[in-house]
């Protein structure tokens, strides 16, 4: 066989069918199956009628839209800060706020409860914040790098031309820089969104005994009732891409090239 | 006492530190010590094909517990001294059992030993098509394998008495003997499948300095305001469904008629084994009531959290209460531990052969039936139950004193020591009712609402004991139904707050959706028209 340069993709290829339209496969036949094979809407209509299964929904929503929030509001002027340059060591900067991702998860977390727990005195106290907090704690990364790298790719000619052309400071960074790091922000907010809705490990450690999306599906499953958890499984990917159909336009915009990964 | 609490650091810490390990390395992939030890020794082997008249080798899958067996290696000053002799474990209970069985049967085994983390997962596993010969299952979960008439029965040779080599029933205590073979399932006995591995009860781990021995005593604690947020209890439907059954039902258990019926015992696994509709919504109620009240649901962090003192109390099982109260000890203050009045679940875990995995060869089934029996011998009861903390099966029989001796150096008082109690455990080494006074251990007065307690419960507490059984497929449903409206968000009561959430999201997703149409739109209209 000629080598070409379509070889080089074969083993993603192969890892692709494996792992990702293989197992999505399954997912599919168990969604739309009953107990015993046969095919069935039984398990998208049961979601949709259920009102455990829709105020999981709903308390997953809000524990991702909280953390994502908090994340933006933190994240947005420190990536701010750091790509304007001001700063010395600017990388030694950007190693701290990544630092954390080197450390195992559990660990952090458990550290960070004896903390949450050193400063609230009873932790049990406040499931909801304390799975924020959390949730924040773990991804805020995710969000600072993305927008720190639009922000950094942006000309500094477009403030310039924004000044001459008589902004003042706000006005050039309301209508400048905020809409050009647009993409950073959404490849942000979808990268954190999204698994905080399903990370249930986190809510576990935190002592937060109300299921998010990723509980539900886990206690279908400990329930061998595979076939309702794959559905809830399929809905929330279902969710998750109409999320991103919503709000991934921003990245096809040409100022966004290459600032949207990180 | 203090002997006892130093040396069982080892293990425990060990335990500890894989869980940790385990728990890291997030997936239950990761081979257990003896898994890889064993099968290094494969290798070892298989370069030298075993040169003896038997023939074949036999390889003998077996699933178990993680944790759940002695993975040797212990140091010098872990030796138990018995009066009888030493014991330690030095190496592998895996290995020790291939070279004792070689020994035993001139026949070379390879233990293939795997592990699982819950009862759940281990059925899943072999839902998905594992196939093991010999696993180790708790009661619940052996009996609906019993329903599927997925398990070999053991052979009668297991149960001849008079075959030296036979600790199993030669050992067992008759106690625990007599309800495998009372209990039944679709008109067969437990025992006609299952060999008991390990024991234990359910009950309450609480700190003295907060809270009385009474208080401690009963399910309804967990829903007692005055330690609203200080509870945690366990995170599960089964062991929430026992305690919310004891709670709701507390008056009639405690009542003096019902505890002094003369069926009171049929009457009480009637009453803890309720499943009615009716049952099961009074005991949603309930949960959903400790839900707020307590301090969490946990799997695992109920341990560390009662030792470090995050909670004054903690529903736990006998063989992990054990291991709380010696961590405290360590740390040099004292937890106890309290089985409820209305009732406690008494559990096991035991071993059955599958089916599928022994086909019909009766070589592997010798040799499973050997590995049962090998793990019987007093001597390695003792080193599985000083290594994992829970509470072996195994009295010994009437000519084998070990496992008693094992307790009286663990347990007994110093010769100086004035508050003393005599303990009596004539029921675990003699059977049901028998309370003539030949197995009496001398112990510290604490012991006896602490450690010793928790390990062998005294004769009026194992009167309350009550098996829980299996749930029926209907019953299943019913029950994790009930859970998941435990732990799931509930609409109906949604708070003020929420509703405004509810409100700014719908807002954020229809704005979304507008601005995508819009942007669509506009697209459309300036794109430049297409050239040729």
């Amino acid at each position: 066989m000629k080598f070409t340069r379509k070889s080089l993709g074969i083993p993603y290829a192969l890892w692709l069918v494996l792992f990702v339209v293989l197992p999505l496969a399954v997912l599919f036949y168990y969604a739309f199956t009953d107990g015993t094979g046969v095919f069935t809407f039984a398990n998208l209509t049961g979601f949709f009628t259920d009102p455990n299964a829709l105020g999981t929904l709903f308390y997953s929503f809000a524990i991702a839209v909280a953390t994502t929030a908090v994340c933006l509001l933190l994240a947005y002027p420190t990536a701010y800060i750091l790509a304007s340059g001001r700063l010395k060591e600017r990388q030694g900067i950007i190693l701290i706020f990544v630092l954390p991702m080197w450390i195992n998860f559990s660990l952090r977390i458990t550290a960070l409860k004896e903390v949450l727990n050193l400063i609230e005195g009873n932790l049990a106290r406040y499931p909801f914040l304390n799975s924020v907090v959390g949730m924040t704690y773990d991804f805020l990364p995710f969000m600072i790098l993305p927008i720190y790298t639009t922000i950094a790719r942006l000309d500094p000619a477009y403030i310039e031309a924004a000044n001459d052309l008589g902004a003042n400071a706000r006005q050039a960074f309301r209508k400048v820089t905020l809409p050009l790091s647009m993409p950073g922000i959404m490849s942000g907010v979808s990268m954190v969104f999204l698994p905080a809705m399903t990370n249930y490990v986190v809510l576990d450690m935190l002592y937060n005994s109300t299921y998010i999306m990723g509980s539900l599906i886990g206690s279908y499953f400990s329930a061998y009732n595979w076939n309702g958890g794959s559905m809830i499984a399929l809905i929330l990917l279902a969710v998750i891409c109409l999320f991103t159909l919503l709000t991934g336009d921003e990245e096809d915009r040409p100022a966004a090239r290459g600032g949207a990964l990180l | 006492m203090n002997g006892f609490r130093i040396i069982a650091a080892g293990p425990a810490a060990r335990r500890t530190a894989l869980a940790l390990a385990a728990a890291c390395a997030a997936w239950t992939a990761v081979p257990s010590p003896a898994a890889a030890e064993s099968a290094s020794e494969k290798t070892a082997v298989s370069e030298n094909p075993a040169g003896t008249s038997s023939g074949k080798m036999v390889t003998l899958r077996v699933c178990s517990w993680e944790e759940y067996i002695d993975l040797g290696g212990w140091e010098a000053d872990e030796t138990i001294d018995l009066p009888s002799g030493d014991i330690i474990g030095k190496n592998s209970m895996v290995e020790d059992f291939e070279d004792w069985y070689y020994q035993t049967y001139g026949q070379r085994v390879r233990v293939e030993y795997s592990t699982f983390g819950t009862n759940e997962d281990l059925y899943n596993m072999l839902s998905l098509g594992d196939t093991y010969d010999l696993i180790c299952p708790s009661e619940y979960m052996f009996m609906r394998l019993m329903d599927e008439g997925a398990l070999q029965p053991l052979s009668d040779g297991f149960f001849d008495e008079d075959n030296p080599d036979n600790f199993y029933i030669r050992g067992v205590s008759p106690y625990l003997r007599q309800i495998f073979e009372t209990q039944e399932r679709g008109g067969e006995s437990w025992s006609k499948y299952a060999a008991g591995y390990m024991w234990g009860i359910t009950g309450i781990v609480y700190n003295p300095a907060v809270m009385t021995k009474e208080q401690a005593s009963t399910w309804t604690v967990l829903a007692d305001p005055a330690f609203r947020r200080q509870i945690t209890i366990k995170d599960n439907v089964r062991d929430s469904y026992f305690a919310a059954v004891g709670a709701v039902n507390s008056a009639l258990l405690t009542s003096p008629d019902f505890v002094n019926d003369p069926d009171y015992h049929e009457k009480l696994e009637d009453v803890m084994n309720d499943t009615s509709p009716e049952m099961v919504q009074k005991v949603q109620d309930w949960l959903q009531g400790v839900k707020d009240n307590a301090y969490s649901f946990e799997t695992d962090s109920g341990k560390a959290d009662m030792i470090t003192g995050k909670v004054v109390a903690n529903y736990q099982w006998s063989g992990d209460a054990v291991y709380t109260m010696d961590q405290a000890d360590e740390d040099g203050y004292q937890l106890n531990f309290a089985v409820p009045e209305e009732s406690t679940n008494i559990y096991f875990d035991g071993w059955v052969m599958l089916k599928r995995g022994i086909a019909e060869d009766p070589a592997k089934q010798q040799a499973a039936e050997a590995f049962i029996n090998f793990l019987s011998r007093p001597d390695n009861a003792i080193r599985n139950m000083y290594y994992i903390g829970y509470t072996s099966v195994i009295a010994g029989g009437p000519d084998d004193s070990r496992i008693f001796d094992y307790l009286d150096w663990n347990y007994g008082a110093d010769e100086d020591e004035t508050d003393t109690v005599d303990y009596n455990l004539d029921y675990f080494f003699e059977g049901d009712g028998k309370s003539d006074g030949t197995y009496v251990i001398t112990a510290p007065a604490e012991a006896a609402e602490r450690q010793l307690y928790a390990q062998y419960p005294d004769t009026e507490t194992i009167r309350r004991a009550s098996i829980m059984r299996c749930f029926t497929p209907e019953e299943s449903r019913r029950t994790n139904r009930m859970w998941i409206n435990v732990r799931c968000y509930n609409l109906k009561n949604i708070t003020p707050g929420g509703r405004i959430f509810a409100a700014v999201l719908a807002a954020g997703i229809v704005l979304l959706v507008v601005r995508k149409i819009r942007r669509k739109r506009n697209a459309a209209s300036i794109r430049p028209p297409r050239k040729g």
